[in-house]
């Protein structure tokens, strides 16, 4: 059964895997072409992620961590090898399957935060819970308890524009647990706010690990990194520690 | 969440909405026009001829009726002959000339016809009697603001003029009883109508018998066609007319009208649809890294598709709306040029308004919206995910 006929049938897609490994990637590799030349972004990467656990995937510019995340994101393929979340292999999913899979398992944070300018943040927190087809008295209820867990309840109708950096990406963290996934994946989640602002989210990726969200998280941040439960260090497409 | 996304995507710039809004208007102002007008004129045409019951009309063999200055000659037996037929129910003979009035040291020319009153179907009495006297005669306003007359007045009338030795075939004292409406008269044309007894001897000699038109009423119960074909045979001198062959008549006329219509129409649902689309394109472009991002967050390319699709139409419907008054006064304005056009009747609406007019061109633009918003859609939907927000992030 696929991961959207186990969401229509009402099922829990955690319970549905014997293993605790929330992700399994198995000799994952990804090329691209530029021209005639063939890069090799990834080079046969394998590493579990456990239940409540907290990752840092660091390593130089060009190393491929980005390209890692986009693996465990479903919105990239690989070339080769197998990604496993929750013991289903996303690889080998089709553009429809794979969107309802991110809907439903996957939490996304970016560095840019990417909210919708003309959306209040409560409306950018209700936005994969409509998609998800929650009634809006379900939305409205969980976007305000989401908005209070990042401390944001006072911005409730603000827009991003009225919002500061910090802001943002803590409604950007809301956005991506409103639909309670299986991971919080999230792409330099410090790399456009200052040192205060910063500490603040990593002070909020530390509580979310705590109350129980899986967190893997790709930066360039050392105090990020430091901390997260684990790191994984990478060069060259490949993990050379962790 | 989608109709709120469509909505706030197009205030994020209202100027450019509106002034999009705007051009669309225009479109759609012209595409209504020209569907009233390819379909108004005839239907005009039709409603024009049926308003007083004739279904059929005799003119001069191989004439439209009034369309040259031939006659028709032996009334008298060819009424007796259409009284035959048990399917005639009213004939109405009508003698077209022109008559001469001198007014202080001018003279007045005026298209005068000659009826039979009790069955005229040429005019409106808006004020006074029939002619129903041999000496009396009934005229439309223009004709009144051109001599000054008034109802109760007596003018000497004249007809039959011969240019060559400048003399009136005949000339009477005729008392003015009433003030008419000509239904086919042409704009600002001085008219006047009279006994066909009157008309006939005022003509002289030669058209002391002669009608140009005959309008026949065919009994309810009895078809049209059949009769008209009768009256060819018996009547060999005549053409008989149906509304039916006059409207196809009118159709080849106008064919030119109706192809400028269509060519005008889709010129204008196409610049709609090209505006329409290049603003939905613009907006999409500066929406890509958003599109995307929803994309990331598990939108599906369908929802996608029905946000960007949804704005096009809300431009394309709302343009539509305000092009609808926009072009009920374009026409209303257009009209009244062309109405005045010269030899037309003035009773001709070239742009008839039809609500199925206002739906066909609504309709013809909503589907032009879905279209318009259809290209940028999926072109936003397909892009591959990561790859679109690298270069989001490196831009």
């Amino acid at each position: 059964m696929t991961a959207t006929e186990e969401m229509e049938h009402g099922h829990d897609i955690r319970r549905a895997t014997p293993s605790n490994a929330v992700v399994e990637a198995r000799n994952l590799a990804r090329d691209y072409k530029f021209g005639d030349d063939n890069v090799h972004a990834l080079r046969g990467v394998t590493f579990d992620v456990g239940e409540r656990d907290y990752v840092a995937v660091v390593g130089p510019s060009g190393c491929g961590k980005s390209t890692l995340l986009n693996m465990l994101g479903v919105i990239d393929k690989p070339t080769s090898g197998t990604v496993r979340i929750r013991g289903h292999d996303v690889g080998s999913m089709r553009d429809r399957e794979a969107t309802s899979f991110r809907l439903h398992n996957i939490g996304f944070v970016f560095q840019r935060f990417y909210l919708m300018p003309t959306l209040s943040a409560v409306e950018n927190i209700e936005l994969p819970m409509a998609e998800a087809g929650k009634k809006k008295t379900q939305r409205v209820e969980r976007a305000r308890e989401l908005l209070s867990y990042v401390g944001m309840s006072h911005r409730e109708r603000h827009r991003p524009s009225q919002m500061s950096g910090g802001e943002q990406q803590r409604v950007a963290i809301a956005r991506a647990l409103a639909n309670r996934p299986a991971i919080l994946l999230a792409d330099e989640p410090t790399g456009e706010l200052d040192a205060k602002t910063g500490a603040e989210v990593i002070a909020l990726f530390e509580r979310l690990n705590t109350d129980g969200t899986t967190i893997i998280v790709v930066t360039h941040d050392e105090d990020l990194a430091h901390a997260a439960r684990r790191r994984i260090h990478m060069r060259d497409g490949v993990i050379v520690d962790g | 969440m989608r109709f709120a996304l469509a909505w706030s995507s197009l205030r994020r710039h209202a100027t450019r909405t509106l002034l999009a809004t705007l051009g669309v208007a225009v479109a759609a102002a012209m595409l209504l026009d020209m569907v009233m007008m390819s379909t108004g004129m005839r239907e005009s045409f039709r409603e024009l001829l049926l308003s007083r019951g004739f279904q059929v009309r005799l003119a001069p063999k191989g004439t439209l009726p009034f369309d040259t200055d031939a006659t028709i000659e032996n009334t008298s037996g060819i009424l007796t002959l259409l009284h035959t037929n048990p399917a005639i129910v009213t004939i109405s003979p009508v003698l077209g000339g022109t008559i001469q009035i001198p007014i202080g040291n001018r003279v007045v020319t005026s298209a005068a016809l000659g009826i039979d009153p009790s069955v005229q179907g040429d005019y409106e009495l808006l004020s006074g009697k029939n002619p129903t006297a041999a000496d009396t005669f009934v005229a439309n306003d223009d004709f009144l603001k051109a001599t000054g007359a008034r109802i109760g007045d007596t003018l000497d009338i004249s007809s039959g003029y011969d240019p060559q030795l400048r003399t009136f075939a005949g000339t009477r004292k005729l008392v003015l009883t009433g003030r008419v409406r000509f239904l086919y008269g042409a704009s600002n044309q001085l008219a006047t109508a009279m006994r066909l007894s009157t008309l006939q001897q005022m003509g002289g000699a030669q058209r002391a018998n002669d009608a140009s038109l005959f309008m026949i009423k065919v009994r309810n119960d009895s078809q049209v066609e059949p009769t008209r074909e009768w009256i060819e045979r018996k009547i060999p001198t005549v053409s008989a007319i149906s509304t039916a062959t006059a409207l196809v008549q009118v159709d080849q006329r106008l064919s030119y009208f109706r192809q400028l219509a269509v060519i005008l129409g889709s010129v204008s649902l196409f610049v709609g649809f090209l505006l329409v689309t290049t603003l939905v394109t613009v907006s999409v472009n500066e929406r890509i890294g958003e599109i995307t991002v929803m994309r990331a967050l598990g939108v599906s390319r369908g929802h996608i598709v029905q946000q960007i699709v949804l704005e096009a139409i809300a431009l394309m419907l709302v343009g539509s709306v305000a092009g609808l008054g926009l072009g009920l006064a374009t026409a209303h304005y257009l009209n009244a040029i062309l109405s005045s056009f010269p030899g037309l009747p003035m009773a001709i609406n070239f742009f008839l308004f039809q609500p199925k007019s206002a739906w066909t061109a609504l309709g013809l633009l909503a589907v032009s919206g879905v279209a318009a918003g259809v290209y940028p859609s999926l072109r936003a939907a397909s892009l591959p995910i990561a790859t679109t927000l690298r270069q989001e992030a490196i831009a």
